[in-house]
């Protein structure tokens, strides 16, 4: 990997002097942790951490026929959104194949798509593609904003001090908009990737440092800790929240991937509308979480078998550091999905027994569901 | 055991020979670049190690890492607390983490990998 091909985020010198592990994720450096794993992990279950988000693709959309186009080109229902409402979609191709999934966020000015850094010129050419009559502007605000996110049952105590409007009124799904420091202008959302309470804030790149300190500062009463893209994803296994490349595909229908309740087939007409009908009535697999015994970790691709017969593959696996299991979902024959179901998982060439468990593995300030 | 007196392989793994013991670890480097450990995979008593083969695994939550044998050998004692709880070795590489013992089959062999300073030296090199 050479540094110098990949894209940098607006908070890259700092990851750099404060010892984030720096990785190429999607064509973009990232810091996979900067202590371990496992702290970070820790510190958004228990107090509150920090993640820099800016590699995700945000693309502004202002004109009245907005609706019309997203409408076509997304599975749920945007027409919907009341004002500062954001709802999770998907971009499926014509076969019903998934583009991405995306965060879809009405503002006072026109809207918004956060989709992932891996599918963002997909996601802007199929826009594009299917543009058709639109004349609305699509405008790719990536490379010149920075979007941080504060996660963990402190996250709206530490953000609180640096915004003028009391955070407790802004529900979950929803967006507002404020000034920082009285010069900074920043989308804030109560939305996540951690299965905690927090917020996602989307700043002009230029303030990216400024916020991040102070968030840093303010946060440091609670014990905050800056965590990597390791943690991120410990974070949305532990609460099952899918991750395009793994429990979502062009290959992995929404109603096999449990997300379903994202696409609206009676909205209209969408692209993959008929193809995803189908799939409706006959998803043909399930996602499924499933406990391993012992502490090896069943990676994506292992396979699932029951009987000496294969009957699904991992999509996700890790060793929880919450729940302090070995742990992994995975799509599977709906024969064998239901909770309790003995199965067991090839790592490495070694089978480990293992058995189905309830998604999600853990829910916010909730008993562990998986430990029974 | 000092690290100083220690022979290592460029895989990291240390070696500590005592007569035609040798004793077998991986480094703190090796230990604080892998991060988050979870468990360690070790060979039974009566194996035999092949240098530059795998002989176990250790698996951190980012990644699988292979073990590799720094000299040929047979596996003689295992050290079952490490198994049970890898945080020894995170703890302690050099001392309470060390994972295999071999009667190796040529003591000369230790002669061939690198003393403290020059693994040192070749570890300051390497991008992390």
């Amino acid at each position: 990997m050479s540094v110098e091909d990949l894209l940098v985020t607006p908070l890259h010198a700092w990851h750099q002097s404060h010892g984030g592990k720096l990785v190429d994720f999607a064509g973009w450096a990232m810091p996979v942790q900067y202590s371990s794993i496992v702290e970070e992990h820790n510190a958004v279950r228990q107090r509150v951490g920090l993640f820099d988000i800016s590699h995700m693709g945000r693309l502004t959309f202002a004109g009245d026929d907005t609706i019309d186009w997203l409408e076509r080109l997304t599975t749920n229902h945007v027409a919907r959104l009341q004002p500062g409402q954001i709802q999770y979609s998907l971009m499926a191709n014509g076969g019903g194949g998934l583009l991405d999934d995306i965060l879809v966020y009405r503002l006072s000015h026109g809207y918004l798509v956060v989709c992932n850094a891996s599918n963002r010129s997909t996601v802007v050419d199929q826009l594009e593609r299917h543009r058709e009559a639109a004349v609305a502007q699509l405008v790719d605000r990536t490379l010149d904003t920075a979007m941080i996110a504060v996660q963990g049952p402190k996250a709206l105590e530490t953000f609180q001090p640096l915004f003028p409007a009391p955070l407790d009124s802004l529900k979950y799904y929803h967006a507002t908009m404020g000034r920082l420091f009285d010069s900074v202008d920043a989308v804030v959302s109560r939305t996540g990737y951690t299965g905690e309470d927090g917020l996602e804030l989307i700043v002009p790149a230029t303030e990216a440092e400024k916020v991040w300190n102070a968030l840093l500062e303010s946060g440091k009463t609670y014990g905050i800790l800056p965590c990597g893209l390791g943690a991120r994803d410990t974070l949305r296994f532990e609460a099952a929240m899918p991750l395009y490349g793994h429990e979502l595909s062009e290959t992995i229908n929404p109603y096999a991937a449990g997300v379903g309740w994202a696409v609206k087939l009676r909205k209209g007409e969408f692209i993959g509308r008929d193809a995803l009908e189908k799939f409706k009535a006959d998803p043909g697999q399930t996602r499924v979480g499933i406990r391993v015994e012992g502490k090896r970790i069943a990676r994506q691709g292992s396979i699932v078998r029951q009987g000496g017969q294969d009957v699904g593959l991992v999509t996700s696996g890790t060793f929880s550091p919450t729940l302090g299991l070995s742990l992994a979902m995975a799509l599977v024959d709906p024969a064998v999905s239901e909770i309790g179901t003995a199965l067991r998982v090839d790592v490495r060439g070694r089978e480990e027994p293992a058995e189905v468990v309830e998604l999600p593995f853990l829910r916010r300030s909730d008993s562990q569901v998986a430990a029974r | 055991m000092d690290p100083k007196t220690l022979k290592f392989a460029p895989s990291h793994e240390w070696v500590h020979l005592d007569g035609d013991v040798a004793t077998i670890g991986i480094s703190r480097f090796a230990v604080d670049q892998l991060t988050d450990l979870i468990v360690i995979d070790l060979p039974a008593v009566g194996t035999k190690l092949t240098p530059g083969k795998s002989f176990g695994e250790i698996e951190s939550v980012k990644a699988v890492s292979d073990l590799y044998a720094p000299i040929a050998g047979e596996v003689v004692e295992v050290n079952s607390a490490v198994s049970g709880n890898v945080q020894l070795l995170a703890e302690a590489p050099y001392t309470k983490g060390w994972l295999i013992k071999i009667r190796v089959d040529d003591p000369s062999a230790i002669d061939n990998l690198l003393d403290h300073d020059a693994y040192e030296r070749k570890v300051a090199e390497e991008p992390h």
